[in-house]
């Protein structure tokens, strides 16, 4: 295993000063194992789901041969169909063609971006927000409420839609954070509460008729005016608008606003220690709020972007949120609650979600691999010493 | 048992925590090893007692080598430690946490009886007065560090560890607890103590091996002068006496009128405290820990709920303001419990140092915070309050504790406008250099016309630094005293008797003793 001693060696022990790197370097070796395990496993129970695999496998003793060779083709069509739809399509005719998955990806991975942060914002300061999901629904209401409603001239009408997005958003998460610094209640249950009542307070909206499509009984919204929608920015072929500049700028803001704003100092010092925090002059209770309120505000973003993006057809249905905000954690996670992270995680779930539509399509893999694959990888990371177990890699020494 | 360490060498990375040293321990014997903070004695016993690997050196018990994988080896070879920090579950009994770890079972179950009666048994044995079945959580610190004696002594330690043991206790419970060790050694055990409390190592130890930076720079005997063992732990001559002059007070600063502070059930922890502190004055707050110290100085911050009264800095109410306003009024104050109210240990040693003042020029302008102006600041307060670490990007938990209380008071003295110095225990687990820097600032801020407030149990440092002393006992300032006051009657004081009759009863029992 001469890949493992390389390994091993890039993992030792350097000197104190260039602990930094060190440390980077150890985590994006942790990461790549990681995602190499989630693969292997996935593709084990890729063949075992393969109906040409489970055919060659009643005759294994006799000629084990076809079974191995049928797994193997089960797994590289399904990866080369995941990479294929996720990434670069190398069997498409222009390169336009070729690139076009990877914006799908990105397409796929703004929401996820929006809600990872609406997540990863709290944890820094301690807070675990389970809310992103009615937070974000809230957002899209808001957003779509006057995007349908309302007519107004194309930037105003847009602007004025994203910003209702965050209103909304924050109106939710600002209730969760008013109810932690104010009361004490635990935040998970009061953002876990607070979904159940956004999901149903959408789906009474869309029974009133100020939410309702003319002439139709579901519960379906009119469509958002197309001044308020989020333009596409590579043109009409492709799916990408501008809500994923606005994601990467979001995560830009959160960097900001944690690493260099002293709002952020305040939510990380309540975060780390709240005692010292109360100690040196630091409002808690209002950075409690605070943070839920911009994390809200954030979620927000992801129900705006749901709706103006055009992932439901420009309209406001029950399924307007999916699972955004419930994948937003495993965002936030992968992240390490790290903004720049966050939409590395993003991106990386987008593609996987991209990539799995087209691997169903291709293969007849189940989609639901996808969310084993997801599953591992989180799993893998947030087991550091299991990854170092199975690739025998040394851990960093510490004092 | 005999035990000895040959050329221990123990580095993190480029780091060397112990540099080939060498140690001998005869049974029967209490040996102290004498050192500054991060000087590498705790390294030194962690290795020992297996929780470190060192990288070269041996470690032979009775002239046989031995090596340790992990704590449960050095205890089977009758090693027992008792950190500093407490390894105790709270919500266990005394016996329950005594039996930890090698649980007696009788028919499958536990049995408490006998774990009960080896509590019994041991404190009756050594005088380590302990309720078997009281709860950890409800003990004193002092009796909780007997709780982690009997531990090891259950697991019949014959040599057993003591790092730092009298930074948590009281001027009483450390004479306890040095009458303790003396019975342990009557017993045959040997005993290594780590400390830097000179007077108790004068006390106790029969031998004395003093660390400096990694190295050992020398054995001692505990007749040697004060001076002489702190020259030799700090390297340089160092003064124990705070040259000051006369204090020249000003115009009150500080005025506490009345001042009480309940707690949630309505008990008064703070009881009308009156105490006025002039400007070019130190007024130190003696008293045994649980007085109502913590609340008084939390009171004046704005830290505490129900308090009633008047506390006016230069003429200014401060009660009902809020935290924030109270500091920026002009208060520097250091926290009685560094590493929980004074410090976040996972922000850098530079966040730390601004801490309090992170929104303040030069550090902020708006809400952009300038991290070159907070560090070139912690770069130079680093240098000038001798904080020894190799960055200030790293995070603050990476200091010895001495280190990351001359951070804090960095931050509280580098303050713009000091007009109060409050701290609480602003030496607690400092070592002897580091005392005598604290000191002079201390005594350098007062001569400025600052008003300066001390809590502190320690009565060297009270009679160091105090130019008036307020005992303190059950909520109550029970009277003003000046500094030169014997430790015999500040002593009873404490312990709550009314000056007269302390001074009367001091006075008798020094009459007793020249009688004898």
């Amino acid at each position: 295993m001469s890949n493992t001693e390389l390994l091993t060696e890039a993992t030792a022990p350097v000197p104190e000063t260039n602990k930094p790197r060190r440390y980077w370097l150890d985590q994006v070796i942790l990461y790549a194992l990681s995602f190499l395990l989630a693969l292997v496993i996935s593709g084990i129970l890729i063949a075992f789901a393969n109906p040409d695999v489970r055919d060659a496998s009643q005759y294994f003793f006799s000629a084990p041969m076809d079974t191995l060779s049928a797994a193997w083709t089960a797994i590289s069509e399904a990866y080369k169909a995941l990479f294929s739809g996720s990434v670069i399509n190398f069997s498409a005719y222009t390169v336009s063609d070729a690139l076009k998955p990877f914006t799908e990806t990105l397409y796929t991975s703004t929401s996820l971006i929006f809600a990872g942060l609406a997540v990863a914002l709290p944890f820094r300061a301690g807070l675990f927000n389970i809310g992103a999901q009615g937070q974000l629904i809230l957002g899209a209401i808001f957003a779509g409420y006057v995007g349908f409603t309302f007519s107004m001239p194309f930037p105003v009408h847009l602007i004025v839609a994203i910003g209702a997005g965050i209103l909304g958003g924050a109106i939710w998460g600002g209730i969760a954070g008013a109810l932690k610094s104010q009361t004490g209640a635990h935040e998970v249950i009061v953002t876990i509460m607070l979904n159940w009542i956004a999901i149903y307070f959408l789906q009474f909206l869309l029974t009133k008729d100020a939410f309702q499509r003319e002439g139709r009984d579901d519960p379906l919204s009119p469509a958002v005016d197309t001044a308020a929608r989020l333009p596409k920015i590579l043109g009409d072929d492709y799916r990408l608008n501008l809500g994923f500049i606005l994601a990467l700028l979001a995560a830009g803001f959160v960097w900001w606003l944690l690493e260099r704003s002293t709002v952020g100092f305040e939510f990380r010092a309540v975060g780390a220690n709240p005692n010292a925090a109360r100690t040196a002059g630091i409002n808690v209770k209002r950075a409690l709020f605070s943070v839920m309120a911009i994390a809200g505000g954030l979620a927000g973003l992801a129900g705006m972007n749901q709706i103006l993006g055009g992932a439901t057809e420009y309209a406001l249905g029950n399924g307007i949120a999916g699972e955004i905000g419930f994948d937003a954690i495993t965002v936030a996670l992968l992240g390490k609650s790290n903004p720049i992270g966050v939409v590395l995680a993003g991106i990386l779930m987008g593609g996987l979600r991209a990539g799995g539509s087209s691997m169903q399509a291709a293969t007849s893999t189940p989609i639901d691999i996808v969310l084993v694959m997801q599953s591992l990888i989180v799993l893998f990371i947030a087991a550091p010493p299991l990854v170092r177990k199975i690739f025998r890699l040394r851990a960093p020494e510490s004092k | 048992m005999k035990l000895e360490l040959r050329g221990i060498t123990k580095r993190f990375g480029t780091f060397t925590a112990n540099d080939d040293i060498d140690l001998t321990v005869e049974p029967g014997e209490i040996h102290c090893l004498l050192g500054e903070n991060g000087a590498g004695k705790s390294t030194l016993m962690n290795t020992l007692f297996g929780l470190y690997r060192p990288d070269e050196g041996q470690i032979v018990i009775d002239g046989t080598d031995v090596h340790f994988h992990d704590p449960g080896d050095a205890m089977d070879a009758g090693i027992g430690m008792v950190h500093q920090h407490f390894m105790l579950v709270p919500v266990f009994t005394v016996a329950e946490n005594v039996m930890l770890g090698h649980e007696l079972t009788k028919g499958g179950l536990l049995d408490i009886e006998a774990a009960r009666n080896q509590v019994l048994e041991l404190s009756k044995l050594y005088n380590l007065e302990v309720d078997p079945d009281a709860l950890v959580e409800d003990l004193p610190v002092g009796v909780q560090q007997r709780v982690e004696i009997i531990k090891a002594l259950v697991k019949d330690a014959q040599i057993l560890i003591l790092d730092e043991p009298t930074a948590v206790l009281t001027p009483q419970e450390t004479d306890e607890l040095l009458e303790i060790i003396r019975q342990l050694k009557a017993s045959g055990r040997s005993i290594v103590m780590i400390s830097h409390k000179l007077r108790e190592i004068k006390a106790v130890a029969d031998r004395i091996t003093v660390i400096r930076r990694g190295k050992v720079v020398g054995t001692a005997l505990p007749t040697d002068s004060e001076t002489d063992l702190a020259a030799m732990m700090v390297g340089r001559a160092v003064s124990l006496k705070v040259d000051k002059e006369e204090a020249d007070p000003k115009d009150v600063v500080l005025q506490i009128r009345g001042l009480t502070v309940r707690s949630e059930t309505g008990q008064a922890m703070v009881d009308s405290v009156d105490l006025d502190v002039r400007g070019g004055e130190v007024v130190c707050i003696a008293g045994v820990q649980g007085n109502g110290q913590t609340e008084l100085t939390q009171a004046i911050l704005g830290l505490q709920h129900t308090v009633t009264g008047s506390v006016m800095l230069n003429g200014e109410e401060l009660l009902g303001l809020s935290t924030r306003r109270v500091l920026d009024s002009g208060i520097g104050f250091v926290p009685e419990d560094r590493s929980d109210d004074g410090l976040v240990g996972s922000f850098s040693i530079a966040e730390n140092m601004i801490l309090d003042q992170y929104r303040n020029e030069p550090f902020a302008k708006g809400v952009m915070m300038k991290p070159s102006v907070i560090a070139a600041h912690a770069e130079e307060k680093a240098e000038e309050f001798d904080v020894r670490t190799t960055g200030v990007q790293l995070p603050a938990s990476s200091l010895s504790g001495g280190n990351q209380q001359k951070v804090v008071l960095a931050r509280e003295l580098s303050k713009p406008v000091v007009s109060l110095f409050l701290a609480s225990q602003p030496t607690r687990g400092v070592d002897v250099g580091a005392i005598e820097f604290v000191h002079k600032r201390v005594i350098a801020e007062r001569d400025a016309g600052v008003a300066v407030l001390i809590v502190s149990t320690e009565l060297d440092e009270v009679a160091a630094l105090a130019d008036r002393v307020a005992v303190m006992y059950s909520g109550k300032i029970i009277g003003i005293v000046p500094p030169d006051t014997p430790r015999g009657v500040l002593g009873l004081m404490m312990a709550g008797v009314p000056q007269d009759a302390a001074a009367h009863d001091a006075a008798a029992g020094a009459d007793e003793e020249g009688a004898k």
